[in-house]
């Protein structure tokens, strides 16, 4: 059970780190290991051409994050992006959230179509003219030209986080974003970038006392003044920044009692959650470890609503998982529009959707050689013992190397982002 | 595929990978480390016990040669030997973790070590899947560790008032293998005191508790008079873990005897020493263990 470098696949820098709607849904982000960030927009329908109906094009394309290197502590800090967020749109520019481990940044994305022709003092390629052969004024108009698309940075937001960020997210006041790292979670004013207050701060006195890290946050989507954040022990805590400045104190805690015949020595490691999201309506929480999602009712602490098994058949696989660090690969989880079906990735580059209403699940695959343009997709069955029919896979088959752990559902729509490491596949569903 | 690896072959996985951590791109992942941490952590507390069920076993059989003490002591002894044993790994069932501490823990693990010993002493190969036999296939055969000193102790059991004579065999030369070894020196002066090539350090039992307090007490190169044993062996320790040289067993068992966990919070809790008579060797490198702090952990928080 090898993982091949990933290099096999293509440039190191082009493998996708994060995938990310805008809250309209007309554009996909995705930010990369590269630290660039490239944006996607969804083509209007039209009636000439009814075939590519909704089709996503690439629509800008920026250097969002550079490597740095910090002389202090004698560490490169790498200029992958570990987040996107999109704000909602208050004007004709769109603005989002990037980070990588330590900087968040704020970008304005906009357009430009036209630009100011016949000016006085200088001609049409930009040269001075002579105020002497100036006779008579003018005043310059506005003249088409071809769409041109820049993105600017308008916000650097640095030096808050001394260990990794993983999360941000935007509060639903709109006026501020909360930045998550290890130990610590900052608020901050998108006006405001030197300085952010400290609103949770989980390390110990003494560091060797240390025994959980924050690995994700998020904001609840109406409620700005609550927020959840997940632990590497399995547990989320819902704080209400109404109680005190400093949130330590959980207001509520989600922990489900450890299954005692499951005990081996990764029980750690795949307790510790990936990834939390709030679903739309804000009354659950979804949470990911590595075998299994969950979901959470806000109104339930001491255990979970519902449990669905990603790839239970990695069970006994866990120490080669742990030998070729796979065990500690971060799956995300998403919440369609309606919350009604969740998705996440796998390894061998499926993904799986659970239908919370119909128990149903299905196993898909994202890989050009499965998936032509409005090919149907064919669900996948992975065979974990005895006999393998003819079109399931065998779990010693499995191609570890190929995961995908980021994935994005349309905010209304039946249409998919799926990260397959450097390759970038939007699903539709023809049904509507 | 199936993989079972044994807690010797996790425990140096674990090192390598931490090991590593320090050189890649983008700093050490507090994360990914804290998570090595708790493996190496399972897997030391099922490597211990697993020595301590040998020690156990091998002086089951010495007993029933020789037929010196009333069995009731030894089996005494070898319950006060093991605190940290959790009562359940001495019957490889699944890994119970937190160590317990007190009276009735010990005493099934000292009755429970001879049926696992005998169950467990021929290794089987590698069970697939479930966590017993995972753990049952990792029994370390006692031919794995060479004899480097052997040694004598002699104890007194502040109970009985029965001083016995114990053959600390494999768990003490394990300590002893490298020069860095923090808990040779037995407590008591006596014949047959090892002296171990290489042991630098005498290590006194009463020192234990005011070690514990000492731990964070000076920088790194600073002796405090009490001796916190660990602190010159941090550098020492690092280079000696070499990730290309295939580890061999009294390397990882030294390791595991200095390293700790990294994080005290992890660590199962050390138990009242008051409720104790005068350890046996063999306690004394988990005490260690267990006690020793910092070095590790500031290797990883490089911050």
């Amino acid at each position: 059970m090898n993982c091949p470098d990933e290099s096999t696949y293509g440039n190191k820098a082009d493998i996708i780190s994060t995938v990310e709607f805008n809250h309209t849904g007309e554009l996909l982000a995705t930010g990369d290991k590269g630290g660039r960030v490239v944006i996607f927009q969804r083509e209007q329908e039209s009636k000439n051409q009814v075939h590519r109906r909704g089709e996503y094009n690439v629509y800008s394309t920026f250097q969002s994050h550079e490597p740095e290197f910090d002389y202090l502590k004698s560490l490169e800090i790498e200029e992958k992006i570990n987040k996107i967020r999109w704000l909602p749109q208050q004007n004709a520019a769109y603005f989002l959230l990037s980070t990588n481990d330590k900087t968040v940044k704020l970008w304005k994305v906009s357009e430009r179509d036209k630009r100011p022709e016949g000016y006085n003092l200088k001609d049409e390629e930009g040269r001075l003219r002579d105020p002497a052969t100036i006779t008579t004024l003018r005043v310059p108009v506005l003249r088409p030209m071809d769409l041109m698309v820049e993105a600017t940075p308008r916000r650097v937001f640095a030096n808050a986080h001394t260990y990794h960020i993983n999360s941000i997210s935007v509060n639903s006041d709109y006026e501020t974003y909360m930045s998550a790292d290890d130990l610590r979670i900052n608020l901050w004013n998108f006006e405001i970038t030197n300085q952010s207050f400290n609103i949770v701060d989980i390390k110990p006195a003494n560091m060797e006392e240390l025994t959980e890290v924050i690995t994700a946050a998020e904001f609840h989507p109406h409620h700005c003044n609550t927020f959840v954040y997940s632990s590497s022990k399995g547990t989320i805590r819902l704080c209400d920044m109404r109680a005190s400045a400093l949130c330590d104190r959980h207001t509520k805690f989600f922990e489900e009692p450890e299954d005692p015949s499951n005990r081996s020595f990764f029980s750690e490691i795949i307790s510790s959650i990936s990834d939390v999201k709030f679903s739309h309506s804000g009354r659950y929480i979804m949470t990911r470890d590595y075998l299994t999602v969950k979901v959470w009712d806000l109104n339930m602490e001491n255990r979970p609503m519902e449990t669905y098994q990603v790839h239970d058949y990695l069970r006994s696989k866990l120490c080669s998982l742990y030998e070729n660090d796979c065990i500690f690969d971060k799956f995300e989880c998403v919440w369609n529009g309606s919350d009604s079906v969740i998705m996440t990735g796998s390894y061998n580059n499926f993904f799986r959707m659970f239908d919370r209403n119909t128990k149903r699940d299905v196993t898909l695959e994202a890989s050009r050689e499965n998936s032509k343009p409005r090919a149907i997709l064919k669900p996948r069955k992975v065979c974990v013992g005895g006999k393998r029919r003819k079109d399931e896979i065998s779990v010693d088959s499995l191609d570890f190397s190929k995961k995908i752990l980021h994935t994005a559902w349309h905010p209304s729509e039946n249409i998919i982002a799926v990260a397959a490491t450097n390759n970038l596949y939007i699903f539709q569903d023809k049904v509507n | 595929m199936e993989c079972a690896l044994d807690a010797q072959s996790l425990i140096s996985i674990s090192l390598r990978k931490i090991h590593s951590s320090r050189t890649q791109r983008g700093g050490i992942k507090l994360h990914k480390n804290l998570l090595v941490s708790y493996v190496l952590r399972n897997a030391r507390q099922l490597y211990l016990s697993e020595r301590y069920a040998e020690l156990y076993r091998r002086q089951q059989q010495q007993q029933q040669q020789q037929q010196q003490q009333p069995p009731h002591h030894q089996h005494q002894h070898l319950a006060y030997a093991a605190p940290g044993m959790p009562a359940s790994a001495a019957d490889f069932g699944p890994l119970q973790l937190g160590g317990g501490g007190d009276a009735e823990a010990r005493e099934p693990a000292a009755r429970a070590a001879p049926q696992a010993a005998a169950a467990a002493s021929p290794p089987a190969s590698p069970a697939p899947a479930s966590s017993p036999g995972f753990y049952r296939g990792a029994y370390p055969a006692p031919s794995d560790f060479g004899v480097h000193c052997s040694s004598q102790t002699t104890v007194l059991d502040l109970d009985t008032h029965v001083v016995t004579t114990v053959e600390n065999g494999y768990l003490h030369q394990d300590c002893c293998a490298s020069a860095h070894c923090l808990c040779c020196g037995q407590g008591a002066p006596g014949p047959g005191l090892a002296s171990a090539a290489g042991c630098k350090r005498k290590y006194y039992p009463g020192q234990e508790e005011d070690d514990d307090d000492e731990e964070d007490a000076g920088d790194l190169g600073a002796e405090p008079p009490g001796g916190a044993p660990f602190a010159p062996c941090k550098r020492a320790r690092f280079e000696d873990f070499c990730p290309d040289s295939s580890p061999d067993a009294s390397n990882i068992s030294n390791l595991i005897s200095i390293f700790g966990s990294g994080f005290s919070g992890l660590v199962s809790r050390q138990p009242d020493s008051s409720e104790q008579p005068p350890p046996l060797n063999g306690q004394l490198c988990a005490k260690q263990a267990l006690a020793s702090l910092g070095a590790w952990t500031r290797a990883i928080v490089a911050f």
